[in-house]
């Protein structure tokens, strides 16, 4: 690809430098850092909060932890590894890499998606500080109500909760409507919808998924906050009202959010897959279709989680039937993952380890979820560990390892060096290994009648074993991520460089210089296929000539740079402050309204943008 | 607002720019608030243990809705729509003026509109139906108060654009600041339009 | 690529005029749907005229005064997939609360 290019702005490239260009970017290369390197630290935190989870329950009737303590524990995790570990890790590939993919040099709204992570940071910050506090929220990641009614939870505890979330849901809003106008909007010229990476095309309907779910449990916030702070009565039963609307609103919000964890990783797998095998994705169209099929099926499945709950048989068996579809396009991904690796040229690399891994526990995590599906099974099944194995098979054997096989597919092109393959493959093994020997015991825990959420068990229950192997195997998923972090640091600095292409990829990414340049492509690229890559690479000698030809003819690229930007942080922090004043008084929301309105004013006006 | 996303329009892959795309995907979101705020609403209809009650008739007797009042806010907010697409279509003919005046008169309904809104809410609290009263309290007023809510960022919006007009003017090449604005106050429109149908012209 | 700004631009825009009859439209739509409230002989079919009416103006609304009609076919699909979504959500929810068969058993 030529790389010859007009005059190319040099200025904002010494505004590069320092603390103060990291909190005023606009660059979505940048953003896409800042929001992995706040995940990768909350999946640490997250983690020893599982680990302590583990320990108090290796033996019974275990005193690491209070029954309180224990309570905040399990529920933090889940926000945590949810919130603040899958949902930003996604957002870290979306930013660093869909501008790439699309050939574009940035996403549509740079300041908007600088302030998406700021937001983000805000809410995770805010969702922690609850532990500095001593009340952090612990009625459990889906806080069902009565529980968190005031007369029940009458701490700070459940406000955290409430401010945090929507904090978060705030950023993630932010940061949906960016990627729907820059993948709509802002594909390089030959670029049609179907000739999408199907990672960009999974983002899009994750991005699609956040938008509109989360605006539900918004509401559902809402009425929560109503309850507790001006004595409203949306789930109060005495007033007539049913502690099931918070369920519902909370499910119908709950279910896409799964789907928004599991496509970023199917996606990624969708890339290694091919690159991999070196042949194109089998039948792309009906995986991106599969995609979109399961994002709108998303919507329709949602009381699957209260079969329990007294529903009656006609919405068990309508709800039953609508999830039980669901798995149809989840398998035809499936089949068509096998078929593209069938007959190819294979090479295990660490990152490919992963995408079959993915593939593997997926299965797994698909199949008890199928088993869910059917309401006199999940009768015992719901609220069990079955449902902690299942969980656990497709977010840790699903999103993460496909986390992982992006980070160890994507780290050359944003680095300029490669991970260690050794360090890698150990690491994946460790992993493989330590899930599986966690996580399936936890299945026969489950079906042993052992429930979730408790903080002990009996001797004599029956549970001893199967919960120490639990624990053993988590330590060594603990000691997998020690083996990754020496790996990403260490390769930081004395990584083999990796050039443009170390993977010789099909896809616009690895046109480009690693890391890439500020203005990413010195030329938009023309794309003629879903392999823009591999179409140049592998041209006959005449259509190499033809693609050199065209390139000349081509003027020069105006580039234009957004310059750096702190209005962002300004209003992140003003909406710190909005939600800051629930815990003070009102003067204090004022203050934060009147900030992110003076901030809007002055984003408005800004020059430059 | 953003002049490059705006003058790069062209160089867009659908043509058009970046802003209207966000703005209605936006819309699609709030079809989600709204219609989350309004199912609950619909499915806590009657359940309310204690009075007062929204329709007269049975089997409550009295009702606490007033509907020839709230029939003249809604037909001032339907035509607060009809001074947006005026002050849009003055705009777009670059007549600065007419702009202006249409920008105003559009804003001014909207407070009309928060006026009568205001009056019904405070005649609800003195015949004792507050938030807290009963269901109904919660939920009619958590649903018209978040409508009310969108209406005066509305307003703001709309008198923002009317300063900016007078100062410096918006051209033809930025009146899509001006459509934007039009599109967020024709939402709130409907929204209200589906209230006014499911709240107070539906009884019991 | 970018392919039809300058088409867009083109298509019949409606005159102020026209805006003006559709909000008088509008408001005769409104005058109706208060009327039938007061006729009691209309009870009967009030809901689903009421609902008819409103769907009237509702979408008048968005096909005129939101420009849609003559807008490219994205700003539909954007709008009216999560508006059918959402109708379906809230319908769901409102059986599921008993909210058409308040003496059913579940």
């Amino acid at each position: 690809m030529s790389t010859k290019a007009a005059a190319l702005p040099r200025l904002q490239e010494e505004a590069y430098k320092g603390a103060w260009s990291w909190i005023t970017t606009v660059d979505h290369k940048r953003v896409g850092i800042l929001y992995g390197m706040t995940a990768f630290s909350f999946f640490l935190i997250g983690g020893m909060e599982a680990l302590i989870i583990r320990t108090q329950l290796a033996g019974p009737e275990g005193t690491v932890v209070t029954a309180g303590t224990f309570n905040a524990l399990f529920t933090m995790h889940a926000l945590t590894m949810i919130f603040l570990v899958i949902m930003p890790l996604g957002a870290a590939f979306f930013n660093y890499m869909i501008p790439l993919m699309i050939g574009a040099r940035d996403v549509a709204f740079p300041r908007l998606n600088a302030l998406s992570y700021w937001v983000f940071l805000t809410g995770a910050l805010f969702l922690n500080v609850s532990f500095l506090v001593g009340t952090p929220p612990d009625v459990g990641w889906f806080a069902y109500a009565p529980l968190t009614a005031k007369a029940f939870s009458p701490t700070h505890a459940v406000d955290y909760y409430i401010f945090g979330l929507q904090i978060l849901g705030i950023s993630s809003m932010m940061a949906g409507f960016n990627f729907i106008v820059t993948i709509l909007n802002m594909r390089t010229p030959g670029m049609t919808m179907m000739r999408l990476p199907v990672f960009v095309w999974m983002t899009l309907v994750v991005q699609f998924l956040v938008v509109l779910a989360f605006p539900i449990i918004t509401v559902g916030l809402i009425f929560l906050q109503f309850d507790r702070f001006f004595g409203t009565h949306f789930y109060e039963a005495s007033a007539g009202a049913d502690p099931l609307l918070w369920q519902h609103l909370f499910w119908l919000f709950g279910h896409p959010e799964v789907y928004i964890l599991i496509l970023p990783a199917m996606g990624i797998v969708s890339e290694v897959l091919p690159t991999f095998s070196h042949k194109p994705l089998f039948g792309a169209p009906f995986v991106i279709f599969s995609g979109v099929l399961i994002g709108f099926l998303g919507f329709g499945v949602w009381s699957h989680h209260m079969f329990t709950t007294g529903l009656g048989p006609v919405a068990d068996a309508a709800f039953s039937t609508t999830t039980m579809m669901i798995a149809v396009p989840t398998a035809v991904k499936i089949f068509n993952w096998i078929a593209t690796i069938w007959g190819g040229r294979i090479r295990l690399t660490t990152a490919m380890l992963y995408a079959l891994g993915f593939i593997a526990m997926f299965i797994i995590g698909g199949l008890s979820g199928v088993m869910h599906a059917s309401p006199p099974v999940d009768l015992q099944q719901q609220d069990s560990y079955f449902v902690v194995a299942h969980i656990h098979y497709v977010l840790f054997g699903g999103s993460i390892l496909g986390l992982f096989a992006g980070i160890f597919y994507w780290y050359p092109k944003m680095t300029g060096r490669l991970l260690d393959e050794r360090l890698g493959k150990l690491q994946f093994w460790l992993q493989m290994i330590a899930l599986n020997v966690t996580f399936f015991p936890m299945h026969f825990l489950g079906v042993d009648g052992m429930p979730r959420r408790i903080y002990t068990y009996y001797g004599t229950d029956g549970w001893n074993g199967w919960n120490m192997v639990a624990t053993i195997g988590s330590y060594v998923l603990g000691l997998s991520v020690m083996i990754f972090l020496f790996n990403f640091f260490r390769s930081l600095r004395a990584g083999k460089p990796a050039g443009a292409d170390p993977w010789d990829g099909a896809t616009l990414e690895w046109t480009i210089p690693s890391p890439p340049p500020l203005y990413n492509f010195a030329r938009l690229p023309v794309v003629t296929s879903a392999r823009p890559f591999w179409e140049v690479k592998y041209a006959s000698a005449a259509q190499k000539a033809q693609m050199e030809k065209a390139e000349k003819e081509r003027g020069a690229d105006h580039i234009h740079i957004p310059p750096p930007s702190y209005w962002p942080i300004v209003l992140a922090f003003g909406m710190a402050v909005f939600f800051a004043g629930w815990f003070f008084n009102y003067y204090v929301n004022v203050a934060g309204v009147l900030i992110v309105l003076a901030a809007t004013f002055a984003w408005v006006y800004e020059p430059g943008h | 607002m953003s002049t490059a996303a705006v003058a790069h329009a062209e160089e867009t892959s659908l043509g058009q720019p970046h802003l209207k795309i966000g703005f209605w995907t936006f819309l699609g979101s709030e079809c989600f608030f709204f219609g989350s705020l309004i199912a609950t609403y619909m499915s806590y209809r009657g359940h309310s243990v204690a009075g007062p009650f929204p329709h007269h008739g049975p089997p409550h007797g009295t009702g606490i809705l007033n509907i020839p009042v709230t029939s003249i806010s809604s037909f001032v907010l339907l035509t607060s729509s009809l001074a947006m697409v005026l002050a849009l279509a003055a705009c777009q003919k670059g007549d600065r003026k007419k702009t202006s005046f249409w920008l105003c008169m559009t804003a001014f309904f909207g407070l009309i509109f928060l006026g009568f809104q205001a009056y019904e809410f405070t005649e609800f609290y003195h015949n004792g139906l507050s938030l807290t009263k009963n269901l109904f309290g919660c939920t009619f007023f958590v649903l018209t108060g978040f409508h009310g809510a969108h209406v005066s960022i509305g307003v703001l919006w709309l008198l923002s654009l009317f300063v900016i007009n007078q100062r410096e003017g918006i051209p033809v090449e930025k009146s899509l600041s001006v459509e934007i604005a039009g599109l967020y106050w024709h939402f709130v429109d409907i929204v209200w339009i589906v209230i006014f149908t499911l709240v107070y012209l539906i009884p019991d | 690529m970018a392919d039809t700004l300058l088409e867009q631009e083109t298509h019949d825009h409606p005159t102020p005029s026209t805006y003006v009859k559709i909000g008088v439209i509008l408001t005769v739509i409104t005058a109706v749907e208060v009327s039938i409230y007061y006729i009691p002989a209309m009870r009967g079919v009030l809901v689903p005229l009421l609902l008819v009416l409103s769907a009237v103006k509702f979408l008048t609304v968005v096909g005129w005064y939101m420009h849609l009609k003559m807008d490219p076919v994205i700003y539909s699909r954007l709008f009216f997939a999560p508006l059918l979504l959402a109708t379906g959500m809230t319908v769901v929810l409102m059986l599921l609360f008993g909210h058409f068969f308040p003496h059913a058993k579940p």
